[in-house]
């Protein structure tokens, strides 16, 4: 067993045994914070899936609202289990991932347009959620009909460590999709479509499959991550779901934590949802907004020094080390 | 019987028609150059045919098989290679990786060491630098790249977009001295370029083409000989 993967395991192990270690006053507080993290860690990995193909989005927050809210109101209004709910909202999330791909592939809208044409759609579901305001809440958001106790129907809990679980096993799935995309041959063909899609073409690549295919991907995957958060704080708001504010959320702890790599949205997301946390604990009301000032300047010095992201700068790293004295012998 | 077939193909962008009228044909083993002048329309009749873009009239075979209108895709499979204007490798992806994306469809990916080994035997530059990013080489090893990469799919017609555009001038004859070693090996070529004068001297037969329409055709030492090319592109 190679020593990071024995140090995998072991973390892997510490997780699983989170929700049991004596944490005292502050386990509550500690298992929010650690659902938090696997939940947007998921996210931001279903993000990078398109992000490292240089599809960049800044509209994810669309498909996290519709995956939050289509759950939310068939629960509220029809009562309809948040597990068929689900299913329903990844559909519907499916179908409008390919009807913003199919024309941005088919008129070959790339790079800082595609960008452009995805904040559009996330502004749009956020405008639609606000104006669509008897049935969505508006800009208020809408709380989760209560079941009234613990029912895995409703998928509501009153102990964390039900959701803790729950988010573990989300992000252990969003890391082997990764990974087995990470690995197939779409990541090489997505790859050659990112650098220079004429090129691409004429090798024979359906470049038109490959980028609905992985934008439904990222999308369906990113719906999921919008049910969990739904069901896990119980409200949902189309500020913190939709939007440019959580679109550009989840960009920056991917991009901080390294989009190339399997565990970089993991890492970036722990960092911002820490730093978020630390930086509001000590200023707590005194100098408002000096939180985000800190925040966003340590993005922009992050994104010029280290431009493949924290955990990937630091593996590649480890691995010049590792290297260097096998050279030195050879 | 040719192995391609271009009859009465009209195609353009937009408003804008770039090709009137245009019927061609390359037989198997031939090598065959389009010339002509900046903007004649020679990028666009390649796009064609490899199907980055559809024509709007007219019909193309190829191998027997009508591929008029059809996905790049597809004509990839059917055995056609395009190496497009300007080398389009993907720069930041090693050397062989490169190739490992010329033989990117299933047929050629099952006799890709094969089609590997030949491909470093002709260009051993390439062989070379397999491990470095394809970015880094020199604007003739990137076109040494980019033809191999069109190898690696084991095409039946190569198709050459100004394979000397932005070369140095010994890279030029070098770039050649290449293309012809390939149409020896028995590859079916059909070439676009401006350098009138060198292409001349390596392909069977030539099509003269301007403003979008088919000027002349001929055996390429008789075209080569006609006053008017050789003042006007030769610069004899």
């Amino acid at each position: 067993m190679t020593p990071g993967r024995a140090l995998g395991l072991a973390l892997a192990a510490l997780l699983a045994a989170g929700p049991f270690l004596p944490l005292g006053g502050m386990k509550e507080y500690g298992l929010h914070v650690m659902v938090q993290i696997f939940i947007w860690s998921f996210i931001g990995g279903a993000w990078s899936l398109m992000g490292r193909f240089r599809l960049v989005s800044l509209g994810h927050g669309a498909f996290l609202g519709l995956g939050a809210y289509a759950t939310t109101l068939l629960w509220n209004s029809w009562g309809l289990t948040p597990w068929l709910g689900g299913v329903l909202a990844v559909l519907l999330t499916a179908v409008v991932a390919v009807i913003v791909a199919y024309p941005c592939s088919r008129f070959q809208v790339v790079g800082h347009y595609f960008a452009l044409v995805t904040l559009a759609v996330g502004e749009v579901v956020r405008l639609l959620i606000i104006a669509e305001r008897n049935w969505t809440g508006g800009s208020l958001g809408v709380s989760l009909r209560p079941a009234g106790r613990d029912s895995l129907v409703a998928m509501q809990f009153a102990d964390k460590r039900v959701f803790y679980y729950a988010a573990f096993v989300l992000w252990l799935l969003g890391l082997w999709v990764w990974a087995r995309v990470d690995r197939s041959m779409a990541r090489s063909a997505m790859e050659a479509i990112g650098e220079d899609e004429t090129a691409a073409a004429s090798v024979g690549i359906h470049i038109t499959r490959f980028k609905i295919g992985i934008t439904v991907l990222s999308a369906s995957l990113t719906a999921v991550g919008g049910v969990a958060y739904a069901q896990y704080i119980s409200y949902v708001n189309p500020d913190t779901l939709a939007g440019i504010g959580v679109s550009l959320r989840i960009v920056f702890a991917v991009v901080l934590g390294g989009m190339y790599s399997l565990l970089g949205a993991t890492v970036g997301t722990a960092l911002t949802i820490a730093l978020g946390e630390y930086l509001r604990i000590v200023f707590g009301l005194r100098f408002i907004g000096m939180a985000e000032t800190i925040y966003g300047l340590l993005l922009i010095v992050f994104i010029i020094f280290l431009p493949s992201g924290i955990y990937g700068s630091l593996r590649d790293l480890v691995q010049r080390l590792r290297s260097a004295p096998a050279r030195a012998e050879a | 019987m040719s192995l391609l077939e271009l009859r009465g193909v009209t195609a353009g962008y937009g408003q804008f028609t770039a090709l009137w009228d245009v019927s061609l044909s390359v037989a198997a083993g031939e090598a065959v150059a389009v010339v002509g002048p900046n903007g004649a329309g020679k990028t666009t009749l390649l796009r064609v045919i490899s199907g980055l873009i559809a024509p709007r009239a007219g019909g193309l075979a190829f191998d027997g098989a009508a591929l008029g209108g059809k996905p790049a895709y597809e004509i990839v499979a059917h055995g056609v290679a395009h190496v497009p204007e300007g080398r389009r490798i993907f720069p930041v992806l090693t050397v062989s990786d490169n190739l490992k994306m010329g033989a990117y469809l299933p047929a050629a990916r099952r006799r890709f060491a094969e089609s590997l080994e030949r491909v470093y035997a002709l260009f051993p530059v390439l062989a070379e630098r397999r491990a470095q990013r394809a970015g880094s080489l020199s604007g003739g090893e990137q076109q040494m790249l980019a033809i191999g990469r069109a190898l690696m799919s084991r095409p039946k017609l190569i198709l050459l977009d100004e394979p000397s555009m932005g070369l140095a001038p010994v890279m030029v004859l070098r770039v050649f001295d290449l293309i012809r070693r390939i149409r020896e090996e028995g590859y079916t070529i059909l070439v676009v370029e401006q350098n009138v004068r060198q292409v001349l001297k390596l392909v069977d037969r030539a099509y003269l083409l301007e403003v979008g329409r088919i000027k002349m055709e001929g055996r390429a030492a008789e075209l080569g000989e006609q006053d008017f090319v050789r003042k006007a592109y030769v610069g004899l």
